[in-house]
């Protein structure tokens, strides 16, 4: 828990600095109305959370939440009856991909991120292969409701949020966290004490690929039918998890802090946005951000990755 | 070039060479495809009505390939050490910029423009090499920070093409000897320069030793981090050629030439399609070599074909992985 | 480390006198790459700033002016038929190229990555499909890549073209490969130029400044004075776009109301709905959204709606999601268009040019913008979200189920 401490600091301070600029911040429906916006981030950077402690990447979440939301588009069209029908199919699919990307990673020895960015290419050729090019289709206003709409003042997005947060805390309480952590930290001596480590690297893919689902449905919901819903997701959730401490490689981190690394980068953008650094100069003052942070919470760990599959 | 004669006496070293001589089998396994892969283009052009082994065709493919292969050289070099550079796109798209605009036009600024992004793309590598050593951050976000960093830097400073190539610079990119692009020369002369460091040097040596298990080759006295500086700054000089090589084909420089290209990730695809391990070590050249020609027959295939290019992903696709695939069963059975 | 470093030159040195050596014994002159020059656009200092920033480098007055007449002007040609009218054409004869059928269609295209390219590739198809006496059509993707559009240029001109139709990505770095390409062949470009007048014909809709002066004197119009502007635009440097917002700028700076942002993005629907939700609740209220393109206008809209608050006058494009919407939600709106019908034009535009007919060197096609009035005859309900309204296809075979719709 002690790597996990810079990251709270980071994201109070930038908390703070956006309540100076704008006091109504921290008035609940601003800050809930934040909470909504980074949900779908924040639930990704969970999901691949346990992709990178087990030792490996996913970089198929981006281009797999496009294709649930197209896929959900053309499916519903409109209808209320399909919508739940649907959803499951969703949640299904997002398994599914886990499943595949876990078995050609584990039993095929295909590294991770060549696995994966081969599934970023057939998903995305895929999805609008099927659809002629374009999203067709629309998503019912009941399917919209998760990611637009809220149970009293809580919009249902935060509702999931908290309980994604819950069910992914449990996960690495029990056992499988345990496992997850020996078979990122060193899978030889993992493997020797009796962890199957193509199950539970194939889990921790498929919690990834679920994720993208529900990230898939709340922003789907958030924004309506778009052709590029998840562009750069991938990216995205990879930076919040290791801006949370969490080191590539695996063994290391925790997934309280890979969440709190998504509200951070969520926090980054709004903060720029609201100091009005000009679209041009963000990307660059991202990227000095995330080797910082990566670079202070690194210095105590010289460890690096030894060829895990070899 | 007197220091290879000097023998290494790193055990390690001598260790990785032996693996490297029998992981050029994967290199062979590309070829094979390769080979492969051009008879069923030429029997799909034959059955298609056209012709494969046209002028135009072989000039298109050595044309399509140069940039990404050139690219695609370098970065075998940061992944056989254990690393990788996701930077290369953003750098190739700020390196057509800084060629184009201190050509601006002019033959006389050709030699100052070809310094200027040989030192622009060192200093990035430098910079890449630094923060993965000094600051042990993993490749992976140390290469994604500097290319949003150099993104910033495009998006700041250039809102579309600028500057322009002298005509007589753009003799690099559509020139041809008979049937050979002098682009695919260029590129074959970074291959084979690659392929002399890697074979003949004791950086080659180091770099397969640094990738192959960085704590042994630490401790048999080899200095890491120098090695681990050298390929960044490598893989980064290899994207400023690529840059000046686009930029002679573009006749300007643009803010979107490396991106729109996909350079970064598809020079990684090419360099694991030719058989290099992605967590280092194993690999070379020549396999990579075999893996952009591979992509760029698929593509000429795909041209003739006119497949959609949605279709084209999803080969793409399943290509990479079935070949990684094979080349894990391989090496298992081996 | 300094051993090290040298070598590095050395090898660098290496690759480079390759390449000078390389270059210099070349025996093949390159395919007639035409001077660029400095044919970049005039850099031109705006007037008054009203909040919309300094003015874009892509502003060139002369276009700006020819645009607004055109905007006016009444096209020549059959009314029903938008995709052969033109406007102000200087017909030039083309009796070097008649030929006799059939004939062989040759096209380089920039992308098919979004929706308005596959709206429009697909009304190409048919279009095609209408004429027997296109023997065969050859159509390359270069998805996105300037270099690979390069190389296609090339190659196509082994196949035995009779035209070649040329949908550029960039205009500055595919005026190479089109020079190239016309002493070969006749040479048809559409959508984006190129920096060079060798195509027999150049197909462009009125333009970016006309979508964006349309937009802009919408809302001066609807929008009451001192009036809250949010101007949302997609990217900043890409040249269709940059136009679209210059002249909405101009628009904005001699009226009297008060953009308070110009915000960028990325085409992405989330994106857009939160910056909308952040002006709103900073501002307390946007009195009108001034958008360069209409992906994103209903992420816009509702963010409004989901704050609770009346959506202000606002533009999109001729999406049938905004579309429905407007109809719908009862919007004051408008929609200026960049039709998809231009795909039509090159392949009609390559049989006149066979036949030795007459065409126009630069073909200005209407532009016409959806309107309260005439929102009706555009909204097609059965088709696709993204699906763009200005199509012209609704009279071509495989309509509407080739275009993703249900009739």
């Amino acid at each position: 828990m002690r790597r996990a401490l810079p990251i709270f600091v980071v994201l109070a301070g930038l908390l703070i600095a956006i309540a100076v600029v704008n006091p109504y911040f921290l008035e609940p429906p601003a800050f809930l109305a934040f909470v909504k916006r980074a949900a779908p981030l924040v639930i990704l950077a969970a999901g691949q959370y346990f992709v990178i402690v087990s030792g490996e990447f996913d970089l198929s979440v981006g281009s797999l939440v496009t294709a649930e939301v197209v896929i959900a588009a053309r499916l519903i069209d409109g209808s209320a009856e399909a919508t739940w029908p649907v959803l499951a199919l969703l949640l299904v699919l997002g398994l599914l991909v886990g499943l595949v990307n876990g078995i050609v990673t584990t039993i095929f020895r295909v590294p991770s991120f060549i696995t994966t960015l081969g599934m970023l290419l057939i998903l995305s050729g895929a999805v609008f292969l099927w659809t002629g090019g374009a999203p067709r289709g629309a998503l019912s206003p009941e399917f919209r409701e998760l990611g637009r709409g809220s149970l009293g003042p809580v919009p249902w997005s935060v509702l999931i949020l908290v309980a994604v947060v819950a069910a992914a805390v449990y996960a690495m309480r029990a056992g499988f966290g345990h496992t997850l952590i020996a078979a990122g930290d060193n899978d030889r001596a993992a493997a020797l004490s009796g962890v199957r480590l193509a199950r539970v690297r194939t889990a921790a893919f498929m919690i990834s690929g679920l994720s993208a689902a529900v990230a898939a449905i709340l922003l789907g919901g958030f924004a309506g039918v778009s052709a590029q819903a998840g562009n750069g997701l991938e990216f995205q959730a990879i930076t919040a998890v290791v801006l949370g401490g969490v080191v590539l490689g695996g063994g290391r981190g925790s997934v309280v802090a890979a969440m709190a690394g998504a509200f951070t980068l969520e926090a980054l953008f709004t903060l720029l946005n609201l100091y009005g650094i000009s679209g041009a100069l963000e990307p660059a003052v991202q990227g000095v951000i995330i080797i910082a942070a990566v670079a202070l919470g690194a210095v105590r760990f010289p460890r690096r990755r030894t060829a895990a599959a070899s | 070039m007197t220091q290879q004669l000097k023998l290494r006496r790193v055990a390690a070293a001598e260790g990785s060479f032996l693996r490297r001589l029998s992981a050029d089998q994967p290199a062979r396994a590309v070829y094979l495809a390769l080979a492969l892969l051009i008879m069923l283009g030429w029997l799909l052009f034959t059955l298609d009505g056209g012709r494969f082994l046209s002028q135009e065709n072989i000039v298109g493919i050595q044309q399509r390939s140069a940039a990404l292969g050139i690219v695609a050289i370098g970065q075998t070099l940061v992944i056989l050490a254990g690393g990788l550079d996701l930077s290369v796109a953003y750098l190739i798209s700020l390196t057509t910029l800084v060629a184009a605009e201190i050509m601006a036009g002019a033959g006389a600024n050709v030699p100052a423009a070809i310094a200027a992004v040989l030192a622009v793309s060192a200093l990035v590598g430098l910079v890449n090499g630094l923060i993965v050593t000094r600051l042990q951050v993993h490749a992976f976000i140390a290469t994604l920070g500097t290319a949003l960093i150099i993104r910033g830097v495009l998006d700041a400073r250039y809102d579309g093409p600028a500057g322009s190539v002298p005509a007589s610079f753009r003799h690099l990119g559509y020139d041809r000897i008979g049937p050979l692009a002098v682009s695919a020369l260029l590129w074959a002369a970074v291959a084979v320069s690659a392929w002399l460091l890697l074979s003949r040097t004791r950086l080659g040596y180091r770099i397969y030793a640094v990738g192959g298990n960085t704590e042994v080759a630490r401790l048999s006295g080899v200095r890491t981090e120098r090695v681990m500086i050298a390929v960044h700054v490598l893989c980064s000089v290899c994207a400023g050629i690529a840059g000046l090589l686009l930029a002679s084909r573009l006749g300007a420089g643009t803010p979107t030439a490396g991106t729109d290209g996909g350079y970064d990730l598809e020079s990684i695809a090419a360099v694991v399609l030719g058989g290099t391990a992605l967590a280092g070590g194993r690999g070379g050249v020549a396999g990579t070599v075999g893996g952009v020609l591979l992509l760029a027959v698929l593509d000429s295939i795909f041209n003739q074909m006119e497949v959609n290019s949605f279709a084209k992903d999803v080969v793409r696709g399943v290509v990479l992985v079935a070949a990684l695939a094979i080349y894990a069963r391989r090496r298992r059975t081996a | 480390m300094r051993s090290y470093s040298r070598r590095f030159l050395a090898v660098a040195a290496l690759a480079v006198l390759t390449t000078a050596t390389a270059a210099c014994t070349t025996d093949e002159p390159a395919p007639s790459a035409a001077p660029a020059g400095s044919s970049g656009p005039a850099e031109s200092a705006g007037p008054g700033d009203r909040g919309t920033g300094a003015q874009s480098k892509f502003f060139v007055q002369a276009d700006y002016d020819a645009q607004m007449t055109m905007r006016r002007a009444e096209p020549t040609g059959p009314a029903d038929k938008p995709w052969e009218q033109s406007i102000d054409p200087q017909l030039i004869d083309t009796a070097a190229y008649k030929k006799a059928a059939p004939y062989h269609l040759c096209f380089s295209n920039a992308a098919i990555d979004n929706p308005w390219r596959q709206v429009g590739w697909k009304t190409m198809q048919a279009e095609v499909a209408l004429h027997k006496e296109i023997e065969r059509f050859t159509a390359l993707d270069a998805e996105g890549k300037d270099d690979k559009q390069i190389s296609d240029i090339a190659e196509l001109q082994g196949k035995g073209c009779d035209v070649l139709i040329v949908s550029p990505n960039t205009t500055a770095t595919l005026t190479p490969a089109v020079s190239g390409a016309c002493p070969k062949v006749p040479v048809i470009v559409f959508d984006r130029g190129v920096e060079t007048d060798c195509p027999v014909t150049f197909i462009k809709p009125v333009g970016g400044y006309a979508f964006g002066a349309e937009a802009a004197e919408f809302l001066v119009d609807k929008v009451p004075s001192g009036g809250k502007i949010l101007a949302l635009r997609i990217l900043p440097g890409v040249d269709v776009l940059e136009t679209r917002w210059s002249a909405a700028k101009v628009a904005f700076d001699s009226s009297d109301l008060d953009v308070v942002g110009v915000e960028f993005t990325d085409g992405d629907a989330a994106k857009t709905k939160s910056i909308v939700g952040d002006y709103i609740q900073r501002y307390g209220k946007i009195d009108g959204v001034w958008m360069d393109s209409g992906a994103t206008a209903v992420a816009a809209v509702e963010a409004f709606e989901d704050a609770g608050l009346p959506v202000p006058p606002i533009n999109g494009e001729d999406q049938q999601d905004f579309l429905q919407k407007w109809s719908d939600a009862k919007l004051t709106a408008i929609a200026p268009t960049y039709p998809t019908y231009q795909w039509r034009t090159p392949v009609i535009a390559a049989l006149k040019i066979l036949k030795g007919e007459q065409v126009p060197k630069i073909w200005n096609l209407p532009q016409p913008a959806i309107t309260q009035e005439n929102l009706a005859t555009y909204l097609k309900p059965g088709m696709p979200p993204l699906h763009y309204a200005l199509c012209g296809c609704e009279d071509l075979p495989g309509y509407p189920e080739k275009w993703g719709g249900t009739s």
